[in-house]
């Protein structure tokens, strides 16, 4: 069993067509994601911007409802949990976001933060909190002196630190880490992610690692799931997902990223724009941009399909 | 040949409630005719300090030293009156984020419009079609329809394009691209670099590409000068910075982006953080985090490299 078991997953919000108008449709951010994520691993989840990526993960943590399908976190129905059982239950799912100035509170200094999750989940006595968040500081690559200071005296890399040390200070078992390193600059965001890598290793904590970077992606990832306007079209082991995509999305997100030593290559580039999730294509959503597209894909839609025992595709035509 | 753009140990500072704030700090460019620079660097080394000079977009306040001339005529010095016949004309602009750079009252057609007849003699109707067949150019599909569409209407891939033509419609001489494809999807970002390609091929485009992006800039670029704290750190052909890199920054640099290959185990980072322009180090500013620095390195300054090309450091990689 996974330690992070997602079944049919599914959030929609509700989008009114005007200031005053009364009838409501349905944008379908996440459409029936299944994910698992194992003890001491991590699995991307990646896509363009609007594929419900971040949602999903959203929806995991419970920050959003989702509106159908099922999270279990260590044998713990997630969605079976309200009100205090919740909060008590968050100490297990910690989350790391993009922009740590914004989830850092401005006239709180870095100690408070970090030590306000051992005190909510009653995890470390006061007087021994200054001595353990310290040593939660040194481990991250922050010092004592740091404790004291407040979010604005930090360059980015070392927001980063605080924000993941204290999403630890809690002990989760899943970390879920939205796209924690896309604000850095290339030469800090290498160490965060070593960093990262270290820290699972050590504690053996499953992380879901949510991002659009495919060279990231594909450095830090045991395995990769491809979200494509809510739904996952690809899913396997990061190498081979990578090496030898089967979606032919997939392969275009490949082909697009202009990779270090690939200079003048020929890309194939895709024409068309992501469509909108208010009005999903008919069928296959990938059809209208697909180079391999047969009329059929208009019609009917792929479900994810076992391939090689190991790998997940939902392309009837990914074995062409 | 002559250069195009010849850039002699330019310096640019702003005014701040502290004093002065030295961003940019003698770096020396040459540019032909028809080529392509890339100037990379990560937040804060003054890259898009040098576009703004260049652009005669420096906020009031702002003092330069040096100098920048275009074709034998010296920008640095030229008054706000000067620039009008400078900019769009002979020298043009794409940044970022198109939605700032446009305005959202005119549709597609009246910026297009008003820019063409603001450079060429052109009466309204001629103008129209002119501007018909720009949008065509860019690729934007059923370009006379568009003309109507405000700039709320087109996606973040439609307005670059829209940018692009606005850009280039005057003819300039000289087009400055500050990260025009940082706040797109990678697909997206793969059509405009494909775009620029192919405008440069059709015009004979002579280009600055500022990017923090070491495969972007890998796509596009004949040359590339890599810019730290203020200064330059190395200039050469792309191919040559990209394969033998001679710089210790640059050499940092290219190990730690998570490439597009397998995986080889832990990613290689530059310690420490990228200085602010308040706290330059003294000597060779990238010292504090080189592995080879020393004591000549603490001490002194490097030469930056001149208009030629060349590296600035005591101990480059690969040297005897």
């Amino acid at each position: 069993m996974s330690l992070l078991e997602v079944r049919d997953l599914s959030v929609r919000f509700p989008v009114r067509a005007g200031v005053f108008s009364r009838s409501r449709s349905w944008l379908t951010a996440v459409d029936g994601a299944s994910l698992d994520v194992d003890a001491g691993r991590t699995l991307g989840l990646v896509g363009e911007s609007g594929c419900g990526k971040s949602t999903t993960a959203r929806a995991i943590l419970r920050l959003v409802e989702p509106d159908a399908g099922s999270v279990v976190l260590g044998g713990q129905d997630v969605r079976a949990l309200d009100g205090a059982a919740l909060r008590r239950f968050r100490r297990h799912m910690q989350v790391v976001f993009q922009d740590p100035m914004s989830s850092l509170d401005p006239r709180r200094t870095a100690f408070q933060a970090v030590s306000e999750g051992l005190e909510v989940h009653g995890i470390c006595p006061a007087p021994r909190r200054r001595e353990r968040v310290a040593e939660i500081f040194r481990r991250v690559g922050l010092s004592g002196e740091h404790l004291d200071r407040h979010p604005h005296e930090f360059s980015g890399g070392q927001r980063q630190r605080i924000g993941i040390a204290r999403a630890l200070a809690v002990e989760p078992r899943l970390l879920i880490l939205d796209e924690p390193v896309s604000a850095l600059d290339v030469s800090v965001q290498a160490q965060v992610l070593n960093l990262l890598e270290d820290l699972r290793d050590e504690r053996g904590m499953g992380y879901l690692f949510v991002a659009h970077d495919m060279g990231v992606v594909r450095h830090f990832c045991d395995r990769l799931a491809v979200m494509y306007l809510g739904r996952i079209v690809e899913e396997g082991p990061v190498e081979e997902v990578c090496g030898s995509p089967l979606h032919p999305y997939t392969r275009l997100l490949i082909d697009s990223v202009p990779a270090l030593g690939a200079r003048r290559r020929s890309v194939s580039v895709a024409s068309g724009e992501l469509p909108s999730p208010l009005s999903p294509p008919s069928g296959c959503a990938f059809h209208p941009r697909c180079p391999m597209a047969v009329p059929e894909c208009a019609a009917v839609r792929p479900e994810l399909a076992t391939v090689d025992g190991n790998r997940r595709v939902a392309c009837p035509r990914s074995a062409f | 040949m002559t250069a195009l753009l010849a850039v002699d140990r330019l310096g640019v500072s702003f005014a701040t409630p502290e004093g002065p704030l030295q961003a940019v700090d003698g770096i020396s460019l040459s540019l032909e005719r028809g080529s392509v620079l890339g100037l990379v660097g990560e937040s804060g080394c003054g890259k898009s300090a040098t576009a703004s000079a260049l652009c005669g977009l420096l906020p009031s306040g702002a003092r330069t030293t040096g100098s920048a001339r275009l074709s034998e005529r010296e920008l640095t010095s030229l008054p706000e009156r000067g620039w009008r016949s400078v900019r769009g004309r002979r020298i043009s602009m794409v940044f970022q984020d198109p939605m700032s750079s446009l305005n959202p009252l005119l549709s597609v057609g009246e910026h297009l419009v008003e820019t063409l007849r603001t450079h060429h003699d052109l009466s309204g109707i001629a103008a129209r079609t002119a501007a018909v067949d720009w949008l065509r150019r860019v690729g934007l599909p059923d370009p006379a329809a568009r003309l109507a569409s405000y700039p709320h209407e087109l996606s973040g891939g439609m307005r670059q394009r829209v940018m692009i033509a606005l850009a280039l419609c005057p003819g300039p001489d000289l087009l400055v691209a500050d990260e025009p494809t940082t706040a797109l999807d990678v697909t997206i970002q793969a059509q405009i670099l494909e775009l620029l390609a192919s405008l440069r091929r059709e015009l004979g485009m002579t280009m600055i590409f500022i990017t923090h992006d070491l495969g972007v800039v890998e796509r596009v670029a004949d040359r590339i000068a890599v810019m730290y704290a203020g200064r330059i750190a190395e200039e050469g052909p792309a191919e040559r910075i990209l394969v033998s890199p001679r710089h210790p920054y640059t050499r940092g640099l290219l190990d730690s982006v998570p490439g597009f290959r397998p995986r080889t185990g832990r990613l290689p980072s530059i310690p420490g953080a990228v200085p602010s322009p308040r706290d330059w180090p003294s000597g060779c500013r990238f010292h504090p985090r080189c592995p080879h620095a020393d004591d000549t390195c603490r001490n002194g300054a490097p030469d930056v490299p001149g208009p030629e090309g060349g590296v600035a450091c005591f101990h480059p990689v690969g040297a005897p």
